[in-house]
């Protein structure tokens, strides 16, 4: 099987402008008919994701980006269930940018919020049953029979006769027949390879070094670029002197660009020396003073002024809790945090007569295509984007900032130019997750019931930045919250928005992580109220949500709720996220006054699951994620500059830290929900309810680890 | 000029004295599988073995390794079949990937000096290789997975 290895088989796609126009995405937009092209090798394009070539060779062209979620698996499991062909047949190669590929639940060709399985799933089903369908007219046609009369399997048409012919020998002619417009998709209980356990496709060229991410792209003459960039976050050179940059060895450009000043030199090394010898006078810009006291006041200071835009009304929760005979209220505040893909921001861009090819690893290939154009002159169309394996991907490569530098650069010496981040560029010039602060009040009524729930958000909005227009309020900040699900008669949930003069970007969760935290944890801080266990008090409110009970049961029942060992301490948290549900138990002890975390235990519905034993690493994945930033995360900036610039004051978990962690996938034959971030969010409200139960601490704000218990 | 051997081949190498070794292995000989991830002997992504031994390619001047014996990912073996690697396919390990060379490349030095490792030995030895995908508990069982296949002989 292959996994893309990127450049060799990427570099000589050059139909991807081509990709047919189809309107609106869903399953609908592959009954139209689609070009028939010569694709490489002289294969057959059949789809926008399939081709067949003579010799056999069946290329899937996955066009969501593989960031360690699994879709390069998944998503071409989905065509070869209904195709009839082995997984490990298959080639693997990213899809170019096109109209095909777009993703309408993300309002782009982009890969996010955990949607590319529940995009694909009948989407790409289709995509194989028309192929399929349309292999076996082609090969029943030859044979003069009826194609109810042919079978497909292992990638093989027979007849009744035992006649035989292979998809490839009869690919060509298949693709100029008409797409079927209604194809019978398998029932789930006729799968033989959704649902399975499958090897990743990608795994053997993880481990010999093989497998390429954007850093990794050669190209003959490619030239290597370091970017220096204001200290301060949002300014710019005003002037610079490169006199002595430009006499060292190597050194071939210093370019300075809007944001920056690029330096290109004939290896890396030599680039970064260039760099420190670079004399820039940097304009701090409007954030000079810009630090967290600011932040936090400004955040503050909108939570008291605006009462927000509504974003859930039910009945009258102000009435409510003016009626209630018992109220609780808490602010939440949450900090900055910074993605820390392992594999820095980097670009390759290679300007040349035909047009300029981009080498990135991105989750926006539309958007990175938008961000290379000016820098190489050009129309969009003519920029193609090669995408690669991300090296972590958590929302940073939804940003393009990084790639305009790259292609200048190319463009400026007609070589391909590959930009590399350091460490430090990258966690002190982050999109950061948002911070936020939250005013959450509820009201208990004569009976002890619930009687109102208010819950006021304050932060700033990424959405607004990335895909403006938004209007109302961004569906990105309220995650988590507009679905609440307890039964409370009177809800209040209002946004106002604060910006605080940095980008804020998508992380790996988004808002889920933000509010799941205020939530679960105030619902365990009216449990205690209420004087009631805070397993008891939610199974209580969730009458109306049997699939929120049935994983919080099984959560629950997996951890041992009631019965901790000695000198442990459980806490739990709920959610449904991602059209999944998910519930997780964190087991603690207090050690030297902080946690040691011992397990986190979980329970996910997470509807059909094409391949478990992903999803399974992907719920593991998240959960180390969310504890990285439950127990260290926080950025800082002073004056304006970030204070972490590497992984020893930005700490994450290493292997000694690891929790033994349980996951139980529930079975369901619900359509499937994502599972990519559906496990981050609740594991600082799990392990701070933990907290709680161990020591009567309400922690408010994260990290843990900034409180000394 | 400096002189270093590279997965069993002698090279002389053309790069400043201060040049760590990560950035020749990558810009210099065309071995991209080792990773740059910190540059300061934080995270264990650019991990390959020198005389054996596992250290961060990224922190290592190429002036202090005349005549020293580097392997890399790419040379662990020809054909993924080392233990260590056999054992991460099996348990499909890596997710993003991009620090599974250096973890790799760790985890097979420990082997060496350690074939049974215990939990303990396993988190002393890998606790400087960081994984932002969270893979760390597949990574242990891997090691003790290829731990028996070396005890069998394999």
């Amino acid at each position: 099987m292959g996994a893309s290895t990127g450049t060799g088989d990427l570099s000589r796609r050059d139909f991807l402008g081509a990709a047919a126009v189809l309107g609106t995405a869903s399953a609908l937009v592959l009954m139209l008919p689609l070009r028939v092209r010569a694709a490489p090798g002289g294969a057959t394009e059949l789809n926008a994701w399939l081709r067949i070539a003579p010799d056999e060779t069946i290329t899937i062209l996955v066009d969501r980006s593989e960031m360690g979620q699994g879709v390069y698996t998944a998503l071409p499991m989905l065509i070869a269930e209904e195709l009839e062909v082995r997984l490990a047949a298959i080639q693997i190669v990213a899809a170019p940018v096109g109209d095909a590929y777009f993703n309408p639940g993300n309002d782009g060709q982009i890969t996010g919020t955990s949607n590319s399985v529940q995009d694909a799933w009948v989407k790409l089903r289709t995509a194989g049953a028309q192929a399929r369908t349309m292999l076996i007219s082609a090969a029943a046609t030859s044979w003069g029979v009826d194609p109810d009369e042919c079978v497909a399997k292992d990638g093989v048409i027979s007849n009744r006769a035992g006649d035989r012919l292979t998809y490839g020998a009869v690919a060509a002619r298949a693709a100029r027949l008409p797409v079927p417009q209604r194809v019978a998709l398998k029932p789930s209980k006729d799968f033989v390879l959704v649902g399975r356990d499958l090897p990743r496709t990608d795994t053997p060229a993880k481990v010999d070094g093989s497998a390429e991410f954007g850093i990794d792209v050669r190209l003959p003459g490619m030239l290597y670029g370091a970017f220096a960039q204001s200290p301060v976050l949002g300014g710019w050179p005003d002037s610079v002197d490169a006199l002595a940059a430009a006499k060292l060895p190597g050194v071939r450009l210093v370019l300075p660009l809007d944001s920056g000043v690029l330096v290109v030199a004939d290896h890396y090394w030599q680039a970064l020396a260039a760099r420190k010898a670079l004399n820039v006078d940097w304009n701090s810009g409007p954030n000079a003073a810009l630090d967290n006291a600011t932040i936090t006041a400004l955040l503050r200071h909108a939570a008291a002024d605006d009462p927000g835009l509504a974003a859930r009304t039910d009945g009258d929760a102000d009435a409510a809790l003016r009626g209630a005979v018992r109220t609780h209220s808490a602010r939440y505040e949450l900090p900055l945090l910074a993605h820390a893909t392992m594999e820095p921001m980097n670009c390759t861009a290679d300007v040349h007569a035909d047009g300029c090819d981009l080498y990135v690893g991105t989750q926006v290939q539309q958007l990175a295509q938008a961000a290379a154009a000016p820098a190489a002159g050009l129309p969009p169309d003519r920029v193609r984007v090669h995408t690669t394996f991300l090296g972590g991907g958590f929302g940073r490569r939804l940003e393009v900032d990084f790639i305009p530098a790259a292609v200048a650069g190319s463009k400026a010496l007609g070589r391909p130019v590959q930009v590399i981040w350091t460490r430090e560029d990258d966690m002190t010039h982050d999109t950061y997750r948002p911070p936020a602060l939250e005013d959450i009040s509820a009201g208990f009524d004569a009976a002890g019931r619930l009687s109102a729930w208010k819950l006021h958000i304050v932060s700033p909005s990424i959405t607004a930045r990335m895909l403006p227009p938004v209007v109302g309020v961004d569906p990105s900040v309220v995650e988590a919250a507009l679905n609440f699900p307890y039964d409370v008669p009177n809800v209040s949930i209002r946004y106002t928005r604060q910006e605080i003069g940095i980008d804020v970007g998508y992380m790996r969760s988004v808002s889920h992580a933000i509010n799941c935290f205020v939530i679960e944890s105030f619902i365990d801080e009216l449990a205690a109220f209420a004087g009631k266990n805070p397993y008891d008090f939610r199974i209580g409110m969730l009458g109306k949500h049997p699939r929120h009970r049935r994983v919080l049961e099984a959560a629950a029942r997996l951890a041992g709720w009631g019965k901790p060992a000695p000198g442990r301490h459980l806490g739990l948290a709920l959610m449904q996220g991602y059209s999944s549900l998910i519930a997780e138990v964190a087991e603690i002890s207090i050690e030297g006054g902080s946690p040691k975390i011992h397990r986190i235990v979980c329970a996910v519905d997470c509807g059909q699951m094409v391949n478990p034993r992903i999803v399974e690493s992907q719920i593991e994945s998240g959960i180390v994620f969310g504890l990285t930033a439950a127990l260290w995360g926080k950025v800082t900036i002073a004056r304006g500059v970030v204070q972490q610039t590497n992984f020893d004051a930005y700490r994450v978990l290493r292997v000694n830290e690891m929790p033994d962690i349980q996951v139980r996938l529930l079975p369901s034959d619900a359509a499937p929900g994502g599972i990519g971030e559906l496990s981050v969010a609740l594991v600082a409200p799990a392990v701070c309810n933990a907290v709680f139960a161990a020591t009567g601490r309400r922690l408010r704000s994260l990290p843990i680890d900034a409180t000394r218990l | 000029m400096i002189r270093i051997n590279v997965n069993g081949r002698a090279i002389e190498v053309d790069a400043a004295p201060d040049t760590p070794l990560l950035w020749v292995l990558r810009d210099h000989l065309g071995l991209p599988g080792t990773k740059y991830g910190c540059g300061r002997a934080l995270c264990g992504a650019c991990t390959v073995h020198l005389d054996g031994a596992a250290v961060r390619s990224c922190s290592l001047p190429i002036a202090d390794l005349a005549d020293r014996r580097v392997t890399t990912i790419e040379g662990l073996s020809v054909d993924r079949t080392h233990p260590v690697q056999r054992a991460w396919i099996e348990l499909d390990v890596p997710q993003c990937g991009y620090c599974q060379s250096g973890q790799i490349m760790s985890a097979a030095a420990l082997l060496r000096s350690n074939p049974h490792p215990s939990d303990s030995d396993i988190d002393a030895a890998m606790s400087g290789n960081i994984c932002r995908c969270g893979t760390y508990s597949r990574i242990r069982r891997a090691i003790h997975r290829a731990a028996e296949m070396l005890g069998a002989g394999a």
